[in-house]
């Protein structure tokens, strides 16, 4: 028999469904591939037996001809989700051992598809940062590295490493200013962050609430199509959900994209920028535009302040969010003399470096003084990004741009971890698009000089996830990354 | 703008941390050079522009303020570093 985990979901599933093998066959290829492949960190907490009890129950509905859309498909999910009865930590101290006596919406969802769930993935700690060196478990290394250990990139390091080593079907990421699409990009694998309000964000363990979005990370683009109709929806439990009809996005796959307008940002040629990124943007653009899109200059002049707005926003409302790990309700607990100090001793043991920094900064621009000079004025300067946004779609239908400023770097590496600052510059291409709110998918695109995958962006009208499909699998088929690693 | 060490204490405590004498140089250091980063938003002309708070404006979903589950006392302290007598204990805070 072939490798079962070679196959998309679109096969698997339909290898199923003609009893070519079964779903236990398959979500035991997958297990002995987590197990051969542990040495990559990507699983915190494997869940095997739950996945094989699952696939068992799916095989009786495949039989009975009733299985849903993901019956017998083997998923990781990243440690931010809250699984019933299962560990969930988002890889910090602060939460180890924490069990969930409730499960979030989207794996909610992806359960009651059929799918079953291999274990919890790693990330960086409660999402913050972009190589999975923030992790209280450790970084993942990328199954790309050839000596030197790189990092998978992040925070959804574990999702996107896990996809890429098939050591899962797909997985569920987050994005809250490029935490799908980047780690995407690294391990050379297909993720979208959809339109802010999408997904549900109930159970998902909170960084950024008005960022914070679900996705699939995945090994091609139908496979992210599949499972973003299968995450996605309105949820009564989470007010800032849309409700507006989720279209089934496979039928946009394959679709002919004459006269689609696809806008270039000028501001994003940034001078300096990496070669190897660049022929690769213009490489996709001639593919566009051989399949005969229109190609047109566009103007985002706000960009260049996206990440300094990020860097005020996402830390204020994380600060706010995060003041919820007391000691006292769940999590680590350190005594203390009295209630203050148990909170202090609590929190300074619990969270790691990154997050105490983002939390002191959230703090200092909420604070009494600062607040109309920090958070106020990101807060505007947010509105002109996304105002810059609109006024680009009346000019194209998508916007293409690269993922990330340049490859996986390696694990430690000296430059990134000089300052914060060079780390956060890993966001650069993405977190305009968070601040907007709007739909992005990354896809593998080609090559670096030192043979590392590099990833493209494209960026959709809030809600149109449709057309980013649609040119996504355009341009899938001409790239053909399968056969460039 | 920049912050001094007194600051940085105070925003260590409003954050609920403690930052280690020996660190908090540092601590001064890196915060400095993140605000002066994020202080090129000053050039930014904001005048006309409303703060964004949620991209979502305007299309809040409202539902009925209705009991929808409860009695899982059980579970809410399932996960609680110490409990008694069905609540969450603290130190004593009342002397």
């Amino acid at each position: 028999m072939t490798d079962l985990t070679k196959l998309t979901i679109a096969e698997a599933r339909s290898g199923l469904r003609k009893k070519e093998f079964t779903a236990v066959e398959l979500t035991k290829a997958y297990i002995a591939r987590m197990e051969k492949k542990r040495g990559l960190n990507a699983y915190v907490c494997e869940t095997p037996e739950q996945a094989l009890d699952m696939a068992a129950e799916s095989q009786k509905k495949i039989d009975a001809g009733t299985g849903g859309d993901l019956e017998g498909i083997s998923l990781g999910i990243k440690d931010l989700f809250c699984t019933k009865g299962i560990q969930t930590t988002a890889c910090s101290n602060i939460l180890k051992g924490f069990v969930p006596p409730y499960e979030s919406t989207v794996t909610f969802k992806l359960l009651a598809a059929g799918a079953n769930f291999l274990g919890k993935l790693n990330m960086d700690e409660f999402a913050m940062g972009g190589s999975n060196e923030t992790s209280a478990f450790g970084p993942v290394i990328n199954p790309w590295s050839k000596g030197v250990p790189l990092v998978a990139g992040g925070s959804s390091g574990g999702s996107a490493a896990a996809v890429a080593a098939r050591m899962c079907a797909a997985a569920t990421g987050t994005d809250t200013g490029g935490s799908i699409r980047q780690p995407s990009a690294f391990c050379g694998v297909t993720g979208i962050k959809p339109t802010y309000g999408r997904c549900s964000r109930y159970g998902i363990v909170a960084f950024a609430s008005s960022l914070d979005q679900a996705g699939p990370i995945a090994k091609d683009v139908r496979d992210c199509a599949i499972l973003l109709k299968n995450m996605a929806g309105y949820d009564a439990k989470d007010a800032t959900s849309a409700k507006i009809n989720v279209p089934d996005f496979e039928q946009f796959l394959g679709q002919d994209i004459r006269g689609l307008k696809v806008g270039l940002p000028k501001e994003f040629r940034v001078e300096g920028l990496n070669a190897d990124v660049a022929a690769c943007w213009d490489r996709t653009t001639d593919m566009l535009r051989s399949r005969g899109a229109e190609v047109v200059e566009i103007s985002l002049p706000h960009s260049k302040y996206a990440l300094a707005t990020y860097y005020i926003i996402a830390p204020a409302e994380a600060s706010s969010n995060l003041a919820r790990y007391d000691g006292l309700r769940y999590g680590c607990r350190v005594d203390g003399k009295h209630l203050d100090d148990m909170y202090i001793n609590s929190r300074s043991a619990g969270f790691g470096t990154e997050v105490k920094r983002r939390i002191m900064i959230g703090t200092y621009v909420l604070s009494a003084g600062y607040y109309d000079a920090y958070y106020l004025k990101a807060q505007k300067v947010r509105r002109l990004i996304r105002d810059d946004f609109a006024r680009a779609f009346e000019k194209c239908d998508l916007i293409l741009t690269p993922t990330a400023p340049g490859a996986a770097f390696p694990i430690g590496d000296k430059s990134m971890n000089s300052n914060p600052i060079q780390m956060w510059l890993n966001d650069i291409f993405t977190v305009s698009i968070s601040l907007a709110g709007l739909p992005a998918l990354s896809l593998p695109a080609g090559l670096s000089a030192e043979g590392l995958p590099l990833g493209m962006q494209l960026v959709g009208k809030a809600f149109d996830e449709a057309t980013v499909f649609k040119a996504a699998s355009a341009l899938e088929q001409d790239i053909d990354f399968g056969s460039v690693k | 703008m920049a912050v001094d060490t007194q600051t940085v204490r105070r925003i260590a405590f409003l954050s609920r941390l403690k930052i280690e004498d020996d660190k908090i140089a540092a601590a001064e250091e890196e915060f400095n050079k993140i605000l002066q980063w994020v202080d090129q938003l000053a050039e930014v002309d904001t005048d006309q522009a409303e703060p964004l708070v949620s991209v979502n404006e305007g299309r809040l979903e409202l539902r009925h303020d209705e009991v929808t589950d409860g009695n899982i006392a059980d579970e809410i302290l399932a996960n609680a570093p110490m409990k008694e007598y069905g609540y969450f204990a603290v130190p004593k805070v009342v002397e």
